[in-house]
């Protein structure tokens, strides 16, 4: 400190520039603790497992809609990776289950929470409430760390003898203990390392938020994003340990042969297994959808909030209802740890019980359509600015809208009982999940581009990237409701072939030729999807260096804090020290110049 | 660039970051060991009547341990209170305290995981159960020697502590042609040690976490004293308050596992 200020001229620049002298490649863009490389890094991570996913699941749809033959293109890959379980190219029913579970672990897991979470909040949180960074970057550092770790298990065990774990991403034990392979061993060790991960992410958000708020920031202040990710982070704190504890039981069973999961009598393969029992497969269940429940709101919090971000900015007028959507997601937050065992009614619960978890259900939907009601009348009176970002997110309302209110026949037990484990549940959380909350990611994406590379991403490539995955999102998951209705089970590795009334003539509730079609129609449009997305990459990545110049520092006019700093936001994200005067949405304010009001911007 | 309140509070708050950090995360770890008490009321409450061991540990082990870890929770908090009076040199005494009460806790549960692996279960083949710590167990050798009893039925073993007969321990030489199976009171042997070793391991493991920090900050982390006095003391209240957590687990643990 002495130094600078013997310094003559500048002081401030020429420790700066000494500082970025001393640190190289390594501590820039590997070891850094800047929150904004490390939700970059978090982002690019994130977004190669989403590809990674999807690739799993195009290889599923090959061996659903032709099953037992060869897949064309990768089927020489998938033999020499795999050897007996994909010989001759031919995906075998146990490696079938190892990519679904694979698939659905690593979209939840290490894609979109990592993406919609970790790393949007990670970048813009401390911006939007005027930080210098997050809390605890050390801690921030560890958890992108213990992420990459988490992800290069599960990843590596694609590679050992028998493949990666097959019971599913639910993991339900006895099966999961009872498969021989050690596949689950490593989902269990990587699964603890990402909930390390997420635990470490969890707090730091937490304490970032309570302590680093910018003078005059006040709770209601705060953008509609930030509170958002706040009650996500409560909800990654306080419903992942209980599926750690699981993860440790299971563990033991798996590898000291104890029986927390597994029941007394228990037979495998026809003989009497050799534990000594007397635990229980529902405790499993318990403990997984404790988590698994609150999960799907980490899934979705986080791009209602970077929906109602775009939505206040291209409509250029204040969100409606501001205190109702943060009192409806505090309250979603709050129900969301007490509806989990809708996911279990066919597990012959008892009907109090079932009724019980029937009316938190239904009562949970309440505020989710506030949310969502807030959002379309926000749109009501605007002169809306229809470009990219904005184009996602208008189309993510009504497929929410779809995936919530396919929802309610999942939550009350009746509907539930012919629905369960069928194809219409896969539609339900698809339409909830994929042009739910991955539109809002490309939104999202789209939107702070400019304020990552200061250049803006093409329009243009980016409306043909928007048209093409809406309309192949909707040709892949909407025939998957019908599919469902007629009984089509989820988890098939020959797609209900042996179900379908071509095997069993005349068979009553035998899945029809028509049904059983749709399998191929699928196929073709989630090739469709695959393509859709190679403009997007290519504009991500060519807009890096070559698109447009952004113009300025807040090229969409916006009032948010992360628009009011240089582009990109150097380390310590403020050239000054920053005091907010007004909320979060002051746009089109009547006697103003400007149709924006940043929230810095004194009286 | 400086990150405000990281030593001094924030005044809307009254807490410095970490304080907060600390808390959150003790909630989260409140949810850990919550799930577990949860699985072991489930699992006790689903068993079948008369099968759940009870009197299997040494209540006055236990007891001792619980006092251990209560006297460091004391001279933890008396740590902080040195190092806010400006007395480091008390500090430094009552940390290498709390050091050594945990490494006396850790001894103690050793001795008690020892006791488990050394006692087995023997089904003979004529159908009679022979139980208690093994003497002798050579692989060359065609007996086994074990200090215990028989009992007929498998349920006289669970309930030790409604027994009113003198626990005998008579020493058994069992040829080994004669056993069906042999098998240690380790953790995959019934779901009440199962629960046993999970729950007293993962607090174990949460008592070496904290001894190291508090290590570190007794010895090489202790510089900080010299320069920045203030942080230091956050440092020590912060470690303070996980190490109390801890106890507390035990606390629970130590009632759940040996009284009822």
């Amino acid at each position: 400190m002495s130094m600078e200020a013997a310094a003559p001229a500048i002081p401030h620049i020429e420790a700066h520039e000494a500082h970025h002298a001393e640190a190289g490649f390594w501590s820039t863009y590997v070891f850094s603790t800047d929150h904004k490389v490390i939700g970059i890094q978090y982002g690019v991570t994130a977004l190669c497992f989403l590809l990674f996913g999807f690739c799993l699941m195009m290889v599923m749809r090959w061996q659903i809609a032709n099953p037992g033959q060869a897949v064309p293109v990768v089927g020489p890959l998938l033999a020499a990776i795999f050897g007996d379980v994909a010989a001759k190219g031919i995906v075998s029913p146990d490696l079938y289950n190892s990519f679904g579970a694979m698939h659905g672990t690593i979209m939840v897991f290490m894609a979109i929470v990592p993406l919609a979470f970790a790393a949007f909040g990670n970048y813009v949180v401390p911006l939007m409430i005027g930080a210098p960074d997050m809390a605890f970057p050390r801690v921030n550092m560890a958890s992108y760390q213990a992420y990459v770790v988490g992800g290069l298990i599960m990843f590596t065990s694609f590679f050992i003898p028998g493949g990666p774990a097959q019971a599913g991403w639910t993991s339900y034990s006895p099966l999961a203990t009872s498969i021989a392979t050690d596949g689950q061993t490593f989902w269990i060790i990587g699964m603890v390392f990402l909930i390390t991960s997420s635990l470490l992410g969890a707090v730091n958000f937490i304490a970032t938020i309570i302590q680093l708020r910018a003078p005059g920031m006040t709770w209601m202040r705060l953008p509609f994003f930030v509170w958002a990710q706040f009650v996500t982070a409560f909800l990654l704190l306080l419903a992942f340990p209980p599926l750690e504890a699981a993860a440790i039981m299971q563990f033991m069973d798996k590898v000291l042969h104890t029986s927390f999961f597994l029941p007394t009598g228990l037979a495998i393969g026809g003989n009497l297994a050799h534990v000594s029992g007397g635990g229980s497969p529902l405790l499993w269940q318990h403990l997984f959808w404790f988590l698994a429940h609150p999960e799907v709101y980490v899934l979705i919090l986080p791009a209602m909030g970077i929906v109602a971000e775009i939505i206040a900015n291209n409509t250029r007028k204040p969100l409606y209802g501001y205190k109702s959507l943060v009192y409806s997601v505090l309250t979603i937050g709050f129900l969301s740890f007490i509806v989990w065992a809708h996911h279990m009614y066919l597990t012959g619960m008892g009907i109090r019980i079932a009724t019980f978890f029937q009316t938190t259900t239904m009562i949970i939907s309440i505020p989710s359509v506030i949310v969502l009601t807030c959002m379309f009348i926000s749109l009501w009176g605007g002169s809306i600015r229809f470009n990219t970002p904005m184009l996602f997110v208008m189309a993510f309302l009504p497929m929410f809208g779809i995936g919530g209110l396919t929802g309610l026949p999942l939550g009350l037990s009746y509907s539930d009982i012919h629905l369960h484990d069928t194809y219409y549940v896969i539609a339900h959380f698809h339409y909830i999940v994929a042009p739910g909350t991955i539109f809002a990611l490309f939104a999202g994406i789209y939107y702070w581009f400019p304020k990552i590379t200061g250049r803006m991403m093409s329009e243009y490539w980016g409306r043909v990237h928007f048209w093409l995955s809406l309309i192949f999102m909707n040709l892949i998951f909407q025939p998957m409701f019908a599919q469902g209705m007629a009984g089509m089970l989820r988890r098939m590795a020959d797609g209900g072939a042996n179900y379908s009334q071509a095997r069993v003539p005349g068979a009553i509730g035998g899945l029809s030729a028509s049904v059983m079609h749709l399998h191929t129609f699928i196929l073709w449009a989630a090739v469709g999807l695959g393509l859709a997305q190679i403009p997007f990459i290519i504009n991500l990545f060519w807009s890096i260096k070559n698109g447009k110049p952004a113009g300025s520092d807040n090229p969409w006019e916006a009032t948010t804090l992360e628009w009011q700093t240089p582009t990109p936001p150097p380390h310590g994200n403020f050239l000054k020290p920053i005091e907010v005067h007004r909320g979060p949405y002051e746009y089109s304010v009547p006697g103003h110049a400007k149709d924006f009001t940043p929230q810095n911007e004194p009286d | 660039m400086d990150i405000p309140y990281t030593i001094e509070a924030r005044p809307d708050t009254g807490l410095y970051n970490a304080k907060v950090g600390i808390w959150i995360f003790l909630a989260s770890e409140v949810m850990l060991f919550g799930a577990l008490f949860s699985s072991y009321i489930l699992l006790r409450v689903g068993a079948p009547e008369g099968y759940w061991p009870r009197g299997w540990l040494n209540v006055p082990l236990g007891t001792l341990n619980t006092l251990v870890l209560i006297t460091s929770s004391i001279t933890t908090v008396m740590a902080w209170a040195s190092c806010k009076l400006n007395q480091f040199g008390r500090f430094k005494v009552y940390h290498a305290c709390t050091l050594l009460l945990a490494l006396v806790f850790l001894c103690i549960k050793s001795y008690e995981y020892h006791d488990k692996f050394m006692h087995y279960e023997i089904v003979l083949k004529d159908g009679r159960i022979a139980d208690g710590h093994i003497v002798e167990n050579d692989p060359k050798a065609d007996h086994v020697v074990i200090a215990g009893r028989y009992v007929q039925d498998r349920l006289d073993l669970y309930d030790l502590e409604e027994r009113k007969a003198p626990r005998h321990h008579e020493e058994i030489s069992i040829p080994r042609s004669q056993i069906e199976k042999m098998e240690r009171y380790g953790p995959w042997h019934n779901t009440y040690l199962a629960l046993y070793f999970t729950l007293t391991g993962l607090h174990a493991l949460h008592v070496i976490g904290g001894a190291i920090v508090i290590g570190f900050l007794w010895g090489p982390g202790s510089k900080l004293w010299e320069t920045d006095p203030e942080r230091f003391t956050n440092r020590v209240e912060i470690s303070g308050l996980f190490w109390h957590f801890v106890d507390l687990v035990w606390i629970f643990l130590f009632p759940v596992l040996y009284l009822i």
